[in-house]
């Protein structure tokens, strides 16, 4: 091994620092510029849905055309048309109530496969991934086909069903990892003590796994709340979502920008409250626990 | 990754191997019992995952044997494997296995790239860092179909989209972008919706490396390209295989910006479209089902790869813990 030397001559290091300063700026200023272009179009959206249709639809846009809540009036149907409130409600409760089902099921087995592990429970914990490549769409026709002999489609229970079916792998791989961290000496020590089972689970495990039941939580929302396919092939008038509510709008039907981007605005709202919020969560959430 | 070795049996509770060998029968069915109640957590989620997502795709196996059109109830029938064939020798199918394998990869590395770039960006301490990185999350919390949308009717529009805005401005063309380059329009608008989750997880990566070594190697004469090379990027091995496997498992998967830009026009359809196209709207479920089935095997083929990818990781983390 060579010798600590100093790389560069005393005389110079002024100037190499103020270089390394003037770099460190320009690549500031590069990130900030690049940050600005992703959020463009996101900025355009909110822009375009306080315009009125008229400047909206404009060619070059109308920057600074007057603002207005039109396109929100006219997508809750102020003015008449088809009110998105049964869709958002119908995905609120599609939603929370597959997360609870999700964290019933997940907490349990994450247990069984981290504080006090079944025998191959890395086999099991593969099996549940596995699920999670297996495409969707290969299994949807049966789905569909037996929830119309049973008279079950249209029903936010089979969307709850199936959410929860599809956001358990991934509970299930955040709560292992999140279980597994807790120290085997805690627990020891809490015996030790004599403390039983139930208390263990509550007094120890509970506090410390409560942030990634949260970042889990956070994660199988936001997925149940985006899922369109299921809800567009399963659900019709009762038990429509949201994002299926919005498929209303694939096809162009004259003015209608503003509304369109008031509508994908309210409706992507909650997951960017949700995700600018808890940002740290959503990065242990959406690398299934691995990053922490 | 979770540190499999510190999952460690609470002492005195398992394994039941270590029960004392004096106490005979009796103990082994308590053993027994025992173990039992290891599994018994475990027992609900593991019966409803199987009955809810496995099933289905016994009954499409079975499905994809028989040609069956819900146009001709009456005329349904055992057909072997006569689907298959369709499948493998239709033009159309042939032509969405295609296009999934080129959107998949494109996005996904195109978006590992960015990410990557970015990552590297917001790992500097700057003013409003924190601000950036928000702004960067945004395109990635949008719903898939809001951003679909918005890429369609406020973006791509040749009228009236923001793109062809600027353009005006600039005194440039006026192309139609979601009929002239459909699948590089789509790919833009997922490659824009993607990059923000690779860049979070590679960030986390970055920002887990020990800057001690760093350190040590800068004193030692390293040049930053020397250390990015050498250093950071074998430490970000795992977190690039992990969004490379995560990004594809979505991206293959994807229905949304397909379905709501281009309804699977202009060479878009990617399968899960063609399926969905094929039993939703043709009502062919038999054809719909054998489809279903090769994009089965196909993805069993790349997930036993990937799974092969994970599982080291997985004892790379064990043996290091």
């Amino acid at each position: 091994m060579t010798a600590v030397s100093t790389p560069v001559p005393i005389t110079s290091v002024p100037e190499a620092t103020r270089r390394a300063k003037r770099r460190g700026a320009a690549l500031g200023v590069l990130a900030w510029f690049v940050g600005i272009v992703f959020v463009l179009p996101v900025l355009w959206m909110l822009l375009t849905s306080f315009h009125s249709e008229a400047d909206a639809a404009t060619n070059p846009p109308s920057l600074a055309a007057p603002l207005t809540l039109d396109g929100y009036k006219d997508f809750f149907g102020v003015g008449g048309g088809a009110s998105p409130w049964p869709a958002l409600l119908n995905s609120v409760g599609t939603s929370l109530f597959s997360t609870c089902f999700v964290l019933l099921l997940a907490l349990p087995a994450a247990f069984a496969l981290s504080i006090r592990p079944v025998r191959k429970w890395t086999d099991v914990m593969f099996f549940f991934l596995s699920t999670k490549m297996l495409p969707v769409v290969a299994g949807l026709l049966p789905v569909f086909l037996f929830a119309r002999d049973i008279n079950f489609l249209d029903n936010v229970w089979l969307l709850v069903i199936l959410y929860t079916s599809m956001n358990l792998p991934i509970a299930v791989w955040m709560m292992q990892s999140f279980l597994a961290d807790i120290p085997v000496s805690i627990i020891e020590a809490a015996q030790m003590d004599g403390a039983r089972l139930p208390t263990i689970l509550w007094r120890v495990v509970a506090p410390i796994a409560g942030p990634g039941i949260a970042a889990t939580s956070l994660i199988c929302f936001i997925f149940s709340w985006n899922e369109m396919l299921f809800a567009q092939v399963l659900t019709g008038v009762v038990a429509q979502t949201a994002p299926a509510f919005l498929t209303t709008f694939v096809t162009s039907q004259g003015l209608f920008l503003a509304k369109v981007c008031a509508a994908s605005m309210v409706i992507s709202l909650p997951v960017l409250a949700a995700g600018f919020a808890a940002q740290d969560k959503l990065v242990q959430g959406l690398s299934l626990g691995a990053v922490k | 990754m979770s540190n499999p070795t510190t999952a460690v049996p609470v002492s005195g509770q398992r394994p039941p191997s270590a029960a004392p060998a004096s106490a005979g029968r009796p103990k082994a069915t308590r053993n027994r019992a025992r173990e039992w109640a290891t599994r018994a957590p475990l027992l609900p989620a593991l019966i409803f995952l199987i009955v809810v997502t496995q099933l289905p795709f016994v009954a499409t196996l079975v499905i994809s044997l028989f040609d069956w059109n819900s146009f001709r109830p009456d005329r349904r029938a055992f057909a072997g494997l006569e689907n298959y064939k369709t499948v493998l020798s239709d033009e159309s199918l042939r032509e969405s296995i295609v296009t999934t394998v080129l959107l998949t990869a494109s996005v996904v590395i195109v978006s590992v790239v960015l990410g990557l770039l970015l990552a590297l960006l917001l790992d500097r301490k700057f003013r409003g860092r924190a601000l950036v990185r928000t702004m960067l999350i945004a395109p990635f919390l949008l719903v898939p179909v809001a951003s679909a949308l918005l890429w369609k009717h406020a973006l791509y529009n040749p009228e009236y989209g923001l793109f062809n805005g600027v353009l005006n401005w600039l005194g440039g063309p006026q192309p139609e972008w979601l009929t002239d380059t459909p699948l590089i329009a789509v790919e833009a608008s997922l490659i824009w919706q993607w990059t923000p989750f690779m860049m979070l997880i590679l960030l986390a990566g970055l920002q887990s490396r020990p800057l001690d070594m760093v350190e040590a190697a800068r004193l030692d004469g390293a040049g930053s390209w020397q250390i990015f090379r050498f250093l950071t990027l074998p430490h970000l091995r795992r977190y690039l295989e992990l969004g490379t496997l995560l990004g594809s498992i979505y991206i293959v998967q994807n229905f949304d910006a397909v379905f709501t830009m281009t309804r699977g026009g202009l060479d878009t359809a990617n399968l899960p479209y063609t399926i969905y196209e094929t039993f939703y709207n043709a009502h062919e479920y038999g054809l719909a089902s054998a489809a279903g089935v090769v994009v089965v095997i196909g993805t069993i083929v790349i997930a036993t790869f990937a799974l092969r990818v994970v599982s080291s990781l997985f004892r790379e983390e064990a043996s290091r813990a």
